[in-house]
């Protein structure tokens, strides 16, 4: 029995655990449920020994434990299963059971208590086989075996089914029922709910950190699960907005036209968005809900021009802003000063360029502006981007790219981590860009942001588009999100 | 200015090492250093034929460094690039018989440049086409570049009398012009204006900004500035092995007139050192090729008059080395290089 209770979590400014209380039964399956970024791999990694918690208590078998590192947490009897393949590619399968559960490095005695681990469990595999060369399943199976060698009687498993494909994911959870049935009890982090019903005995749902619902899964339907994983509270949002909006198109010029578009992942191999067909008008602002990725950040980057389609039809009116997500790596250097910064973002299109020869007075004087009319607070023009807040770092990479006029903005996660005040001026700029003619087109993982600032909304289930209808209330849209993985 | 303080406390602290360890190993310490002094210093001779002609190399190969370091390419391989561009410019030089000098010494030098850029293509080649890390690759072309010269200085480049292992001597007209009673040559000048136009590019024009915005950060180069950054380390690896090849060419046009073994005493390594001491700024690779070459200068005359081994010089070399990475490096002012040395080191980036 695992036991956590009121545990804190901050990193930085984000709090990403608010006084979370949650346990695992013997002999159960606990699904732990919530969006990407809702606090549960962070959870779990603590009762792991991953994160150092701020406060709360752990206790295992009723006895309090100070569990500080994943070999603690092994000692009690918990293994884990992480959302990424963990496993040395060049050595064996032997080998990397050995390495995780600290057998001593003898070649026949890894190999033989490999295959006893896993035939036990029911998960053949070829101890001499090189982990490099196994396919995506047989990993996932390693990965596995590797975490009950310790002899885990508790068994964390942070999104086990989202590298397989249905017919592995069903053994897999087999598997999961089998050795909760031997007494063994397991956590199952997801986010696909109907994977949660059929398999859990119960379930907690976790929102921005805090326990939106925990009980036996018994009684709850993917519509239930769903409000709690994403409409949260009701009534108190950032806006008060509850459905689509019901708008009437403000232009009948179109900015953005997709036709059966393909787009690969960005990640390397495989389709993110499937056969795209969307139109997005002057002065529209179309906001994308999606579970993280299911092909929304691909379907903004192939429009901004960052990723090029595989085949299909895409056109957009130029120029192009692009505000990308992550504003320290990918919007900013932080190490630059705000001017070089907006000559970073501008390239040749700067008014500041002539004839290849970067004019950095004129530079600095327009940089000067922006800072001036986005009341963006800094020393100045000549500050390192380091020094901002994030809610000013990310207002500097909103003004430079409204700088262009664009005929079309492109924006991900736009307020991501930043204070209300900063998320009201950053929703402003891109409602008075729109007002005066750019098609918006912006992804965000905060449903309620996309109600809010959306004319219209467009659901992305892997990769499919598919539009929400006006008026459609948040937990409508949550069931949209969710509906298609229980399809496929 | 930070970085010009640190680089002057660096060299300080290095003469005070340089200084206490002689004292403690038993050497006359004032002697020592006060022949480094007048071996580099003490006279215009001793400036001009001795420091300066010791900073050509340096300063051209600390220049091509910096290209390299700020694009996000580190280029450890100035040795065998130095060697490719003097092999060239041997090959050249010796054909050129007849030929004005502005052509010849042109000929000579654009041989060499175009040979370093051929050294450095194969690890830029093998970087962009299968993710081979260039810190490694450029290095072990080094080895390579040795063994070419051995093999070319007692074969197909080797003097007619087939004795010593030396290359015969250039033509009389692709030799650079010296200074007047004096050995230092031309390609000073090169050097000086090689350090200009560099800064020009780097300061005032789109492109050297974008060298630099890909050293110190690829990703956002990348989809802020829609730079295609591995094109653009690429290009600066080319250009700096251009630039160490340049050094090669002029080393023989203007110091050697011949190719030997050990023509360079390690003004590949050094190099790096004069480019980290002058912040990657041209100007400053400039001036911190002229001190390192008065050290370099100081230490022949200080093992000749004060009976030190000259190799204690090094360790100026090295504490400078460890000063100004220490200085610099963690505050975030050289966020390039560690940008770049992060991203070798992180795992699981596998080359695409």
């Amino acid at each position: 029995m695992l036991e956590l209770a009121g545990i804190e979590k901050r990193f930085g400014s984000v709090h990403a655990l608010r006084g979370v209380d949650f346990v695992l039964a013997p002999g159960e399956v606990h699904a732990l449920l919530g969006e990407n970024g809702a606090g549960k791999s962070t959870l779990m990694h603590v009762a792991y020994g991953l994160v150092r918690p701020d406060a709360g208590e752990i206790r295992v078998d009723g006895v309090r434990r100070r569990i500080t590192t994943p070999r603690v947490a092994r000692a009690l009897g918990i293994g884990m299963v992480h959302q990424h393949f963990t496993s040395v590619p060049a050595l064996t399968v032997a080998e990397n059971v050995a390495l995780s559960a600290g057998w001593p490095a003898a070649p026949r005695e890894m190999r033989e208590r490999t295959r006893v681990v896993s035939e036990r469990m029911g998960l053949p595999l070829d101890p001499d086989q090189r982990a490099g060369r196994l396919s995506v399943s047989l990993k996932q199976r390693l990965e596995i075996v590797k975490a009950l060698a310790g002899d885990a009687r508790m068994l964390l498993l942070d999104e086990p089914t989202g590298v397989l494909a249905p017919p592995e994911a069903e053994l897999l959870l087999q598997m999961v029922r089998s050795f909760t049935a031997a007494g063994g009890s397991a956590v199952l982090i997801t986010h696909k709910l109907d994977e949660a019903l059929l398999t859990a005995d119960r379930v907690t749902v976790l929102r921005q950190g805090a326990v939106t619902f925990a009980g036996p899964v018994a009684g709850q339907t993917v519509e239930s699960l769903a409000y709690a994983m994403i409409g949260g509270d009701p009534g108190v949002p950032l806006t008060g907005r509850t459905a689509v909006r019901k708008s009437e198109p403000r232009s009948s010029r179109e900015s953005i036209r997709l036709d059966a578009l393909d787009v690969p992942r960005e990640s390397g191999y495989g389709i993110a968005l499937r056969h795209g067909s969307l139109s997005v008008r002057a002065a529209e602002i179309v906001g994308v809900a999606a579970v993280e990725g299911n092909g929304q950040r691909e379907l903004l980057r192939a429009v901004a021009g960052r990723i090029a389609p595989l085949r299909g039809k895409l056109q957009v009116a130029q120029p192009v802003g692009f505000i990308p997500e992550d504003r320290t790596s990918e919007g900013l250097i932080p190490a630059l000063s705000l001017t070089e910064n907006v000559v970073l973002g501008l390239g040749d299109e700067g008014p500041w360029i002539h004839g290849g020869r970067i004019d950095w007075r004129e530079a600095a004087a327009r940089t000067a502006e922006l800072i001036r009319d986005f009341e963006i607070k800094a020393p100045g023009p000549g500050a390192r981007a380091a020094e901002l807040s994030g809610g000013n770092q990310q207002k500097l990479v909103v003004a430079r790219e409204l700088s262009r006029i664009p005929a079309v903005i492109i924006a991900e996660n736009p307020t991501r981590g930043l204070d209300i005040s900063a998320t009201a001026a950053i929703h402003g700029r891109l409602r008075s860009a729109a007002a005066a003619g750019a098609a918006v087109l912006f992804y965000s993982a905060d449903l309620d942001e996309v109600l809010y600032l959306a004319d219209r909304v467009i659901v992305l289930t892997r990769g499919m588009i598919s539009e929400a209808p006006p008026g459609a209330s948040r937990s409508e849209i949550g069931v949209m999100m969710l509906r298609a993985e229980k399809e496929a | 200015m930070k970085a010009l303080g640190w680089a002057v406390a660096a060299v300080t602290l290095g003469l005070a090492v340089l200084f206490a360890g002689l004292k403690g190993a038993g050497f006359d310490a004032e002697a020592g250093l006060g022949a480094l002094w007048l071996g580099a210093f003490g006279s215009w001779d001793a400036f001009t034929s001795s420091t300066l002609v010791r900073a050509v190399p340096l300063i051209l190969i600390g220049l091509g460094i910096s290209v390299a370091f700020r694009g996000g390419a580190l280029n450890i391989g100035a040795e065998g690039q130095f060697y490719a561009g003097a092999i060239a410019a041997t090959w050249v030089g010796l054909h050129l018989a007849g030929q004005p000098a502005p052509i010849a010494i042109g000929a000579l030098l654009l041989a060499a440049a175009i040979a370093g850029l051929c050294w450095v293509a194969v690890p830029d080649w093998l970087k962009l086409r299968f993710g081979v890390i260039e810190v490694i690759s450029t290095l072990l072309l080094n080895f390579v570049a040795v063994s070419l010269v051995s093999f070319m200085v007692q074969g197909p480049l080797q003097e007619r009398g087939r004795i010593y292992p030396q290359s015969e001597a250039i033509a009389e007209t692709a030799r650079l012009p010296l200074l007047p009673g004096s050995r230092l040559h031309a390609g000073f000048v090169l050097a000086v204006a090689g350090g200009l136009v560099l800064w020009f590019l780097f300061a005032k024009t789109l492109w050297g900004f974008r060298l630099r915005v890909v050293g110190m950060g690829p990703r956002a180069a990348e989809v802020s500035g829609r730079i295609d950054s591995q094109r653009v380390s690429a290009m600066a690896l080319l250009l700096s092995g251009a630039i160490a090849g340049l050094a090669g060419g002029v080393e023989v046009s203007g110091v050697s007139y011949a190719l030997f073994q050990n023509l360079s005493p390690g003004y590949g390594f050094t190099g790096i050192a004069v480019a980290l001491l002058g912040g990657l700024h041209p100007l400053g690779v400039v001036i911190a090729g002229i001190l390192f070459g008065a050290l370099e200068a100081g230490a022949g005359a200080m093992q000749r008059d004060a009976g030190v081994p000259a190799v204690a010089v090094y360790v100026v070399e090295a504490v400078v080395i460890i000063v100004v990475l220490l200085a610099t490096v963690p505050r975030g002012g050289w966020t390039g290089l560690r940008a770049v040395v992060r991203k070798r080191i992180a795992p699981g980036r596998a080359a695409g």
